[in-house]
């Protein structure tokens, strides 16, 4: 049994690794390949959540928790099984859905090895194994999002990616040491025992670092940049995994949060704010894949609340319901990009009338978006709310749920309006104006999970869902709470569809607002100010430390320059160093051994200084006699001390 | 057996002086035979090396011992031996030798003298790892120097006289003050002894507190200027911009080591407690060579200095680790000999990926003659073996999981927040700076539109000019035809990154051999 899980994370990484050691000679067989193995994850997914198996390769030795252990738990179970099946049906997409001409070796490579890492990531049971699939994820999530680095401004993207969730990454290495300072082991669930100042800052690390990952405040801004990555790595990565991970290392970690108080607090109000702050930038998005990474990010602060307020089961059931729901509607979004060539909203207009197919599933995902009763996210918002306590908590959640609504109605505004023939099309790339067969299956199966995850509204499937996430007595919403939240989700989608029918210049308004450019939370993450510091102590390198090191003597003759700068300055002031250095010991020294020791200082320094000066004389920059001088440096320092014993 | 693995390749650089008709190629053959069979030898020795249980090394549990007699006077003596300490040193100097070699298979520039010069400078640097007695150590230690001095000046290029000028004279500033600091350990010592286990056993200058300050302070700054610390540092981009690239491979894989080893071999374990009661200073200017080295190199325009000041950041972490080892009162015993094996672990793990990022830049020079980021752009294209190299060096260098410098890292980090949590906060910034000036630097080279310096001969073999033209024909066109990596520099860097790879997911290797030694090391600390 722990052999399937060692293959659930060995198996994609190993392809990842042999296709991107193989390069473009393997892209033909690139895609069969990882249709192959992430179906063969999923199945090994299905395989361990069943039979919740342990593992452990040995990694660090002399430290308790330092091996790479994996376990399966309930939590564990639920997301391995998400993460293989997301990443199967986003394979399919992806194989339907880059050009002819790619090198699907290499997608399909860092593909492979994002999934093992993420599934390392959901399965880790030890600091240290956490952390490598951690950041592996996220430098796989560089080369994704550079995937296509030909084009100028895509690397940037990732690096940019890179750098920000690696800012957040720092948390956790000093989680890590904290976790060893508080209680000598690297376990994950030994944290949960921490206490005293060590546990706040273990708990701010975790905090810190899945912050960063799940593009919470004030990290959010990457997620903007992410989105020059291709499609299919929008769908799985900035959708359903990667910054999903965020928001399960907090539920893991509730228990710790929990224990220091303040940071189960800052988690739920950072969580909250977000879900309110990038509803509203999603809103003035112009660009839908825009708009969906905003809404990412406000999705998952609904997670983030969860596991702040301790709703774990409920912020399990929203990161699994948004996974559906956002794959699939960034699926909606690749498959019409690469059919029209654009992803403007402008361009969009009518779209799910040109493709039903397509936009059928896309339609169905935006109203579970939206929060529309029967559907998915309706039912686990209103879980996570349910564990909410405050007042004025409760009021930013139920306004981000309002907000959701809204952006999720501009979405269905536009793609469902009557085309009026002016759409501009081809503006990213040549459409091939066709959705593939795949393309659609996919988008169709995600949007069937997003609307069949509605059944969470029923009580007995919550408690069900409690139970395996061992959470039982996590308080569910009423009956109240639900319709009050649907009635509400209900209105504001239909006011968004009415206003934005009724006067388009208000949309056209928004879109210039400063929220448009997210709020300029980019601003945030400008390496700008690191630059400058760099370039200042460059300089004061440079200008300040080298130049003294240089110019301790006067300039000579320009060759003749440096050796007798150094000679003159450099070497003399050694010489003194050593001298009183050298008489200092010696009066230390002279405590056991007075007379013994009084001499060899007299001669050392003398020695030291006749050598000095002996160096000083040629100054012709040739090697050799320096090293002569030295040799006979040294030989007085060695016979001064044979004769002084 | 480990005087032979010591001298055989000053034997085989002998042999090439002595055969002046020998051709080129053949010297070089020689040289890769003789590095190969002591990297042989090396790994022999690792194969029979019994690391032990529990804390054992640098005053016992050592192996393959020479202890004769050579200055009976002052009792310096030829003392050789291994212990985890030394061992996966001495194994890294015959990796990188190795790589080194089959990298200059085509070294066109008196290639024999080249070869025996190298040869020479890897007796040294392995008789520095080996030896056990500080007369011993010092002798080789400059001579160290020496050779690196010739190999700059004699086959850099820039201003390469200069430069080892600069290299010379500081460095051997710093080794005249490390020679003060061992004469003063001998003078303090009961013996009277040069003898480091016997030093160790029985810590000298035990009644003289500062005394024992002083000497370590002299030990300290000859140290901090080898391997180097702020703000003894500026040696070393200029060495590394005007050194060959197999040059600069050795100088920054090995020659630094040599400083960080010296901490670990003599300052702790023979002066533990003037270490415990100056550990804060060595925490200090650890932290402050993380963040200056990471920020001075995020802000260079030529590749070479970029590697050479992210090695000063590198170092910083060593020096963090140690420090923390030092600060018994504050850390458990468990806690900092995981922060001391953090620091002997990136030692190893520098030596490989940033010998390796050396042996990258070469490619630049021999194409270009320039390590300016602004002459290149878009080599992804042209040379995508060397970007994927490039990238895999640059990510194992930012210390990415998966990669050795992740493994070292991250105990340095864990075992020191408890030490000194503020330092350690700080210094975890280091690791995002890295992130950013390697992914920096790899999106101005790699991407963007393909140019290349367009005057200068392309490669050592290649015909740049047309047939009967000058070579300083003018190409108006940025040229792309530039040539990927050949197979003997494929063949010397790729090892080196899967070695860093293997360390990195595979850890158990080198970490059965550290870990004894490292706890031998705190333990002797903490007395």
């Amino acid at each position: 049994m722990s052999t399937a899980l060692a293959a659930l994370v060995a198996l994609p990484a190993a392809g990842g690794a042999g296709l991107l050691v193989t390069g473009r000679r393997a892209d033909r067989v690139a895609g069969s390949l990882a249709l192959g193995l992430t179906a063969a994850a999923l199945v090994l997914a299905a395989v361990v959540a069943a039979g919740r198996p342990r593992l452990s390769l040995p990694f660090l030795g002399i430290v308790d928790g330092g091996d790479l252990r994996l376990a399966v738990d309930g939590l564990s179970a639920v997301l391995v099984v998400l993460v293989a099946g997301i990443a199967l049906l986003v394979t399919v997409f992806a194989v339907a859905d880059l050009r002819a001409d790619a090198a699907r070796a290499r997608f399909f490579g860092f593909v492979l090895l994002f999934v093992a890492a993420m599934l390392a990531t959901v399965t880790a049971a030890t600091l240290p194994a956490l952390l490598l699939a951690w950041e592996v994820m996220g430098a796989t999530s560089y080369a994704l999002i550079g995937f296509r680095w030909e084009e100028p401004g895509k690397l940037a993207a990732g690096t940019r990616a890179f750098v920000t969730t690696r800012a957040g990454d720092l948390g956790l290495y000093v989680a890590a040491g904290a976790a060893l300072a508080a209680t000598g082991s690297l376990v994950l669930a030994d944290l949960d025992a921490a206490e005293g100042g060590w546990a706040d800052l273990a708990a701010a690390g975790v905090l810190i670092a899945a912050l960063g990952k799940s593009a919470q405040l004030p990290f959010s801004a990457w997620l903007s940049a992410a989105m020059q990555g291709p499609s299919p790595v929008s769908a799985l990565l900035h959708s359903a995994t990667m910054v999903a991970a965020g928001g399960y290392l907090l539920i893991r970690m509730q228990p710790l949060l929990a224990a220091t108080g303040w940071a189960a607090t800052a988690a739920a109000w950072v969580g909250a704010l977000t879900a309110l702050v990038l509803g509203a930038v999603a809103v003035a998005q112009s660009d839908l894949k825009q708009l969906l990474a905003a809404s990412t990010a406000a999705q998952i602060g609904f997670v983030v609340l969860a596991a702040g307020v301790g709703a774990t089961a409920g912020g399990t059931a929203q990161l699994v319901a948004h996974a559906a729901v956002k794959a699939g509607l960034f699926v909606a979004a690749g498959a019409w990009l690469t059919a029209l060539g654009t992803k403007q909203l402008a361009g969009l207009r009518g779209a799910a009338r040109r493709y039903p197919g397509v936009g059928a599933a896309a339609t169905v995902a935006a109203l579970a978006l939206a929060g529309v009763p029967p559907l998915s996210l309706w039912a686990t918002k209103d879980e996570v709310l349910a564990g909410v306590e405050g007042t004025a908590l409760t009021v930013v959640g139920l306004a981000a749920a309002v907000v959701s609504a809204v952006y999720a109605g501009r979405i269905l505004a536009v793609v469902l309006a009557r085309p009026t023939g002016e759409e501009s099309f081809d503006v990213e790339e040549p459409g091939t104006r066709r959705v593939p067969l795949p393309s659609l299956a996919v988008a169709g199966s995600l949007a069937a999970f997003a609307a069949g995850l509605g059944i969470l509204a029923l009580p007995a499937v919550a408690e069900a869902l409690k139970s395996v996430l061992g959470a039982e007595g996590e308080p569910s919403p009423g009956l109240g709470d639900l319709l009050l939240s649907g009635a509400l989700a209900l209105v504001a989608l239909a006011l968004t569809v009415a206003g934005s029918r009724a006067r388009p210049e208000l949309a056209a308004a928004l879109e210039r607002s400063p929220l448009a450019s997210w709020a300029g939370l980019g601003h945030l993450l400008s390496p700008r100010p690191a630059l400058a510091v760099a370039r200042v102590l460059a300089a004061v390198d440079d200008r300040g430390i080298d130049r003294a090191v240089r110019s301790v003597g006067r300039a000579g003759p320009r060759v003749a320059g440096l050796a007798a700068r150094a000679d003159d300055g450099a070497i003399d002031r050694a010489i003194t160093a050593v001298a009183t250095g050298t008489r200092r010991t010696a009066a230390g020294a002279a405590r056991t051994d007075d007379s013994l020791v009084d001499g060899a200082v007299r001669g050392l320094a003398g020695a030291v200084r006749r050598a000095g000066s002996a160096a000083r004389r040629p100054q012709t920059g040739l090697l050799h006699q320096y090293y002569a001088q030295a040799v006979a440096g040294l030989g007085v320092l060695l016979v001064l001390l044979l004769l002084v014993r | 057996m480990l005087t032979v693995v010591i001298f055989l390749p000053l034997l085989a650089a002998a042999v090439l002086l002595a055969a002046p008709r020998l051709g080129g190629r053949a010297a070089i053959g020689v040289w890769v035979a003789a590095s190969a069979a002591d990297l042989a030898l090396i790994g022999w020795m690792w194969w029979r090396f019994d690391p032990g249980e529990g804390a054992s090394g640098v005053v016992d549990g050592l192996a393959y011992e020479v202890d004769l007699q050579w200055i009976p006077t002052v009792d310096a003596g030829y003392h050789v031996g291994v212990d985890g300490l030394s061992l996966p040193l001495l194994a890294l100097t015959g990796v990188l030798f190795l790589a080194c070699a089959i990298y200059s298979l085509r070294e066109p520039d008196r290639p024999r003298t080249y070869a025996a010069l190298f040869l020479f400078l890897q007796t040294a640097c392995l008789g520095t790892f080996a030896s056990l007695d500080l007369i011993l150590f010092f002798v080789f230690f400059d001579l160290t120097i020496v050779g690196m001095y010739f190999v700059i000046s004699g086959w850099g290029h820039g201003n390469a006289r200069a430069s080892a000028l600069k290299f010379f004279l500081y460095t051997f500033i710093g080794s005249l003050a490390l020679l003060v600091g061992f004469i003063g350990l001998f003078l303090g010592s009961d013996e009277r002894t040069f003898d480091m286990v016997a030093l160790a056993a029985n810590p000298p200058l035990a009644d003289s507190p500062v005394a024992r300050g002083l000497v370590l302070l002299a030990i300290g700054l000859g140290l901090a200027v080898k391997t180097p610390l702020f703000p003894f540092h500026t040696w070393l981009p200029d060495a590394h911009t005007d050194a060959p690239a197999a040059g600069s491979a050795v100088l920054a894989g090995i020659l630094l080591k040599l400083g960080t080893y010296g901490f670990v071999r003599i300052a702790m374990p023979i002066l533990p407690e003037a270490w415990q009661r100056w550990a804060m200073v060595a925490v200090v200017v650890g932290v402050i060579s993380v963040l200056w080295g990471a920020f001075v190199a995020l802000a260079q325009t030529d590749v070479k200095r970029m590697i050479a000041y992210t090695s000063v950041n590198h170092m910083g972490y060593v020096l963090l680790g140690l420090g923390a080892a030092g600060l018994v009162a504050s850390a458990d015993e468990g806690a900092r000999t995981v922060a001391t094996v953090g620091a002997m672990y990136q030692m190893v793990s520098h030596g490989l990926l940033t010998g390796a990022l050396f042996l990258l830049s070469g490619w630049l020079w021999s194409r270009g003659h320039t390590y300016a980021f602004d002459r290149w752009g878009g080599l992804a294209r042209p040379a995508p073996v060397f970007a994927a190299c490039l990238a895999v060096a640059a990510f194992g260098s930012l210390g990415l999981p998966g990669f050795s410098g992740f493994v070292a890292e991250f105990q340095v980090f864990t075992g020191a927040l408890q030490a000194t949590p503020v330092a350690t906060l700080i210094a975890v910034v280091g690791i995002l700076v890295t992130a950013g000036l390697f992914l920096l630097a790899l999106q101005r080279l790699l991407t963007g539109d393909t140019t290349v310096p367009s005057h200068g001969p392309a490669d050592g073999g290649e015909p740049v000019a047309p047939a009967g033209g000058t070579v300083t024909a003018v190409r108006a066109e940025p040229m792309t035809g530039v040539r990927d990596l050949r197979g003997h520099e494929t063949a010397s860097i790729v090892p080196l990154l899967v070695l860093a790879l293997l360390l990195g997911i595979l850890p158990g290797v080198l970490l059965e051999v550290i870990e004894p030694a490292a706890a031998a090391v705190v333990e002797l600390v903490g007395r």
